[in-house]
This record gives structure tokens, C-alpha cells and sequence, in this order.
């Protein structure tokens, strides 16, 4: 756990920051056909990408966002802390080792696919140096109406308090939309990704939100496999998280040991079952929706309890 | 990717560690033959990739040939939770004094490997109280730590030491075959002491096969399933009548669970990824126009960048060449809806601004179908 480390202060800035609201990005492999699209994407959103890496590619110029060889050539004209990995898989550790070795605090790993090694020696490498890599395999982050960074789309998302952190990309996108819908607006929005390691899991986001006065609630979007939802609800009963918490899980119907889509989605044995996940946020006193379309009553009525 | 037990014996071979004599075979011209090099008792033994295997009855133990060829008949023809065998493994039933349990996985939580070791093998783990759980280091471990690590297990010391040469022998082949699994249950001691493999679970990382060539080998893909991933998709066949595909795992999976909530049963899970072109559904629609039970389609699509038009095309597309016959069912919010919604108009598909409501519509359908 790395306790003193501030996402808000990173993606958002404080006031007093010349930056504030501005916090400079860098898009590593932005000369591909996905980094392209979607770092013109955030720009469009109003995210202030400064400058997009490519090796071998240095000089040229993407939409008028230059584009250097490499992250300490960047260093040199920016002070940037956000990096956007947009590279493909097996090119993604070494990618992830030049940004932490080059100030970059917070690593948003877009690629899909990424071997479980290579995974857990670039989040090891990350903490040794505090910084920090969400994903591989998440579609982002989102601070609605102040940044992106990923491949989301801003539609469905709108500004509010509730944080929401989900292992899947779609899903995220589909309980936000109904979130905002119902008025629920959100605070920050982080695809944790669908891989079996995590970057920043479930407990470490919820860490990330804690203590921030901006967030009242989180909704929390899980699925089949791997045991993080049981070891948060865990977390949730044993350190006495106190905002109100709302759970969906994703493969209730699902078969035994088929892989569902994402790497992570698997269930072995009653590992990885929804069934367990779903009994362990009973036990944390957590609702847990059936359906997408529930989340926000519940979340709703969870903040007027906290009210009361 | 989850290796069937002879492919992992394969590598467990390859990595030192010990196993019975065995054969694979598939006709009854195989099975005699190895019946006759291996020598009787023997263990017959389906090669499944699901668990179960012992409790479902695919493991027989054969004691002399008269029971030979009707054991291996009926165990050709066991379905285990919908699977043939891919094989009979042929092996020679050993005395075994004692059996152990040990496995190194991926411990997805901890971000690490974890050991789990037993005294008690070829039963449930889960149920066993004599175990030890421990987070090991994959680089530089020695047998000395090894043994160390093993010492709050109550076992015998000589046992012990067999022990530890596995379970380097298990981190050297989870180290450089990328396994999320390892797992001897059970680990079988002979009489005279001596440990052997006897039963085998590998799970290696997909993600990391591009990088093991000599991998490629053990993967199996159905025709539609290769034809699925050529074209991006991740897809899984159900036993249902209901194809449900969209666009993010989660998404499908989500749709899934609320399908079968109003008791329809999925037949296929199809992802198409992040970009829904016209291209893609149309391609979609083609890998589920092979499998003959599909008698309805759930499209799910969140947009948000989705054009819906271009969506509709592709269905207009696949009804017009003769694709599908099958109705469709889509959720489709996004661009140009309206538009979408006249395309399709003379088609057999229909377009829904909720999921809820085009699973309602669907289940409607298919009642009237049945009844």
C-alpha cells in the first residue's frame, strides 16, 4: 500500500497549482492507429496532452502535439507525471520501466493481453519507485468534466461525488450512464482492468478515496474470477470504511472454467464464483445489484442513510 | 489455457519430475497395445479439460484384460459437463503408500506465487487441515529455503526432503512455461519412497504464448472458435439457444446473468471488442450462423461512439445474403437511432432503447416458439 499517494493531486491539481485543472499527459505510443484516435479523443475531452512518444518517431508531429523518442528527451521541455500507455502488449513492460524511471508517477495501461509476468514485474517496479500503474487491460480513468485519460467514451459520464472503480470497460461506462441518468454524477471513474493482475486493485482504489471530502459514495463493479472482490469486502468490515459502498457482479450465469472474455474472468472450482463474492459483501453489509439499472436507487438510499 | 492432464505429465517429464508409466491412446487397436507394454492393473483415464473427473466416474482402474475394452468404450462415449474425451490416457496402477497434495499458483490478490503443500493428496484442498500456504520467491530459491518453508508441515523428514526437490522442480517449470497453475494432486510415494507425478493440472498464461512457441502445440480451438479470434472476438459456446454478443466482456457476461434471470438459456457469449463497425457485427453474425441451436439473437451494444446505422447495416446485410434467419434482438443506444430503426423495419430484427426491455421481447418470442 502506498498511503500517501494522492490521485486527485496528480489527475486534478490543488487551486494554488498553476496547473490546476490542467495537469500535463503524455501519450506513450501515440503514433499508433488506437493511441492516435483516442489521444485525439482526450484532447477533444479537454485532457492537455503535451507531447506523445514514439522511439524512432522523435520530430514529428501529431496534430500538433509533438512526438519524441523518448520519455527523458519529454523531461527536458515538460514536467509531466501522467503517462497514457497506448503500446501494444509485449512492448508494454519495457514501456512502463521508462516512465517510472523518468519521474512519471501514474501509469494508465490501456494494452490488452499483457503476459501475467511481465504485469507483475512492472507493478513491483512502480511501487519501488511510488509510482503507480492502473491496469494493464483498464479503459482509463475519468475525472468527468476535467480529465481522461483512456479510451472511455465522455457520454455517459457526468460530474458528481460518487467514485466508481469496475473491472470491466463497458460496464463501467453502462453503470455510469445509468448513474448519471438517475443525477448520481461521479467523482472519478477507474477501470481496474480484466486482467488477473492488477496495477491498482479494488482495496488500493478504495484507498485512493478514502479520505477525499469530494467522494460519498463508490460503486464498486466486479465479475467472475480471482478473489479481489471477497479480499475488498474484507477491507470494508475490517478497517471500517464508512461511505456508503454499492456491488455488482458480472457472471452470475457463467460456466465453470471458461475463460469469459477477459483474462481474469475465470472461475476454478468455487474460486473466482460469484456466488462467493456476492455472500462476502453480504457479510460486509455491502448491497450488491442484480441488475445494472438498480445501482443507483441503492446508491441513492445509501447516501440518505449516511445523511441521517 | 488449461492443459489436459497428459500434455502437463509431458512437462512435468520434461522438468525431472517423475512419472508412471503411460500411453495415450484413442481407438482399441491403441488400448490393447498399450495394455500390453504397460502390463495389468492399469488406470483409464478420459483427458478432459473440465474438473470432476474422478467423482463423474472418467477415471477406471482395470485390473486384467477381460474388463479392458468395455471400460475404454464407455469412457470414449462419457460426456463430463458436455465434454468428450480428447484421448484415453493408459497408465499403470502403481502401489501407492501414501499420496500428497502440491500446487504453485498464481495468487492474483497478493500479486505473487503462493504454495500450497498437504500431507493429505488426492482429495479436495480445500477440506484439508494439514497444509501450509506460503508466498515463495520464483528467482533464486534454494532447497534449503524450500525445506525450510515445508517445516510446519507434519510430515516425515525424508518425505520432506522429497518434497522440496518438487516443488523446485514445479518453480522451475512455473517459471519458464509462464504457468498460472501447477498442481500435483496427488503426489504418489511408492513403497520403497520413491515420488511420482500421478496426476497433473497446468494452467499456462495465454497472454504469454507468443513467447513459448513450443506451446502452440497443446492449444486446441474449435474451427468457429479460431475463426471467432482471427476476427478479435473473445467466444465461449454455451449449451443454450440464445446467442447473446456485444461489444466488452463484462457487458456480455452482465447480459448473460440477466437473460438467465427470466429463464432463457445462453448458447453463445460473443465479444466484439471496442469497435463496432459494420464489419465486425456483420463477421459476428456469421461466426453464430454456424451453430444450428441458435434460435435468437441479443445483440447488446452500449454506445455512446457507436453510429447505430452502421450497426443496422450489418444486420440488414447478414438478412439479406442469407447469413441468418434467426430474429434479432438488439439493445442499441446512440447515433442516429432513428434512422437504424427504419432500416431495419422490414427486417426480422428488432431495436430496444433497454437491454431489459429487448430480453423481455425476446423471452416473449421464444415462449410462443415452444408452446
Amino acid at each position: 500500500m502506498q498511503p500517501n499517494f494522492d490521485i486527485f493531486d496528480l489527475l486534478v491539481g490543488k487551486q494554488e497549482d498553476q496547473n490546476f485543472l490542467q495537469k500535463p499527459v503524455i501519450i506513450q505510443g501515440i503514433t499508433g492507429n488506437f493511441g492516435s484516435s483516442h489521444t485525439r479523443l482526450m484532447k477533444a475531452y479537454g485532457t492537455k496532452i503535451v507531447a506523445g512518444v514514439t522511439p524512432g518517431k522523435g520530430g514529428q508531429d501529431f496534430e500538433g502535439i509533438p512526438v519524441y523518442n523518448s520519455i527523458r528527451e519529454v523531461r527536458k521541455d515538460y514536467d509531466v507525471k501522467i503517462s497514457g500507455v497506448f503500446v501494444p502488449a509485449a512492448f508494454f513492460l519495457n514501456a512502463a520501466k521508462e516512465a517510472v524511471d523518468n519521474g512519471i508517477k501514474l501509469i494508465i495501461a490501456i494494452p490488452e493481453h499483457v503476459p501475467v509476468r511481465d504485469a507483475i514485474e512492472a507493478v513491483e517496479y512502480a511501487k519501488a519507485k511510488n509510482a503507480r500503474i492502473v491496469g494493464p487491460n483498464t479503459p482509463g480513468v475519468i475525472v468527468p468534466e476535467v480529465i481522461k485519460v483512456g479510451i472511455m467514451p465522455h457520454q455517459p459520464f457526468s460530474k458528481g461525488r460518487t467514485a466508481v472503480f469496475s473491472r470491466s470497460g463497458t460496464l463501467m461506462y453502462e453503470v455510469s450512464f445509468h448513474l448519471s441518468r438517475a443525477g448520481v454524477g461521479q467523482r472519478i471513474a477507474l477501470g481496474i482492468g480484466g486482467d488477473p493482475i492488477n496495477g491498482t486493485n479494488l482495496i488500493e482504489a478504495f484507498e485512493l478515496i478514502r479520505n477525499s471530502d469530494d467522494v460519498d459514495s463508490v460503486v464498486v463493479v466486479g465479475e467472475i474470477g480471482g478473489d479481489a472482490e471477497e479480499l475488498l469486502a474484507e477491507y470494508i468490515l475490517d478497517t471500517g470504511f464508512v461511505k456508503p459502498v454499492v456491488a455488482y457482479i458480472a457472471g452470475r450465469s457463467a460456466p465453470k472454467e471458461k475463460k469469459m472474455g477477459h483474462a481474469g474472468a475465470i472461475i476454478y472450482g468455487n474460486y473466482g464464483s460469484a456466488q462467493s463474492k456476492i455472500s462476502k459483501f453480504a457479510e460486509a453489509k455491502v448491497p450488491v445489484a442484480k441488475r445494472p439499472a438498480e445501482i443507483p436507487q441503492l446508491v441513492l438510499s445509501g447516501i440518505a442513510r449516511q445523511a441521517r | 489455457m488449461r492443459l489436459l492432464e497428459y500434455q502437463g505429465k509431458e512437462l512435468f517429464s520434461k522438468y525431472g519430475i517423475p512419472i508412471p508409466p503411460s500411453e495415450l491412446v484413442f481407438d482399441q487397436q491403441g488400448v490393447l497395445e498399450a495394455s500390453k507394454k504397460i502390463g495389468f492393473p492399469l488406470v483409464l483415464k478420459s483427458q478432459l479439460t473440465v474438473g470432476g473427473r474422478g467423482k463423474a466416474g472418467a477415471i477406471l482402474k482395470c485390473l486384467d484384460e477381460s474388463h479392458l475394452l468395455p471400460m475404454f468404450n464407455e469412457l470414449l462415449h462419457k460426456e463430463v459437463n458436455g465434454e468428450l474425451p480428447q484421448g484415453i490416457l493408459v497408465e499403470s496402477m502403481l502401489a501407492i503408500v501414501k499420496e500428497l497434495y502440491l500446487s504453485l499458483f498464481l495468487n492474483r490478490g497478493k500479486r505473487c506465487y503462493s504454495l500450497i503443500c498437504s500431507e493429505e493428496g488426492g482429495v479436495d484442498i480445500e477440506s484439508t487441515s494439514n497444509k501450509i500456504l506460503v508466498d515463495i520467491q520464483l528467482e533464486g530459491l534454494s532447497e534449503h529455503a524450500v525445506e525450510d518453508l515445508l517445516r510446519n508441515l507434519q510430515i516425515e523428514e525424508s518425505r520432506r526432503r522429497l518434497l522440496a526437490e518438487f516443488v523446485l522442480k514445479l518453480v522451475t517449470l512455473v517459471k519458464e512455461c509462464e504457468a498460472e497453475l501447477a498442481e500435483i494432486n496427488p503426489v504418489g510415494i511408492l513403497s520403497d519412497g520413491k515420488c511420482l507425478a500421478l496426476d497433473s493440472k497446468v494452467i499456462i498464461d495465454d497472454n504469454s504464448i507468443f513467447r513459448h512457441p513450443d506451446m502452440k502445440k497443446y492449444q486446441q480451438v474449435s474451427r468457429l472458435q479460431a475463426q471467432a479470434e482471427e476476427s478479435g472476438f473473445s467466444f465461449v459456446e454455451l449449451d443454450g439457444d440464445i446467442a447473446i454478443i456485444g461489444n466488452g466482456a463484462g457487458l456480455v457476461m452482465s447480459t448473460l446473468d440477466l437473460v438467465s434471470d427470466k429463464g432463457g438459456k445462453p448458447g453463445v457469449f460473443l465479444d466484439f471488442g471496442g469497435r463496432a463497425t459494420t464489419e465486425t457485427i456483420y463477421r459476428a453474425l456469421e461466426v453464430i450462423s454456424k451453430i444450428p441451436r441458435v434460435k435468437t439473437i441479443l445483440v447488446n451494444l452500449f454506445g455512446g461512439i457507436v453510429r447505430t446505422d452502421l450497426v443496422a447495416q450489418a444486420i440488414v446485410d447478414a438478412y439479406q445474403d442469407g447469413i441468418i434467419g434467426v430474429p434479432i434482438y438488439a439493445r442499441i443506444s446512440g447515433a442516429e437511432s432513428e434512422k437504424a430503426r427504419i432500416m431495419l423495419s422490414g427486417t426480422r430484427a428488432k431495436i430496444y432503447e433497454s437491454v431489459e426491455d429487448a430480453i423481455s421481447s425476446l423471452m416473449r418470442f421464444s415462449v410462443g416458439v415452444k408452446t
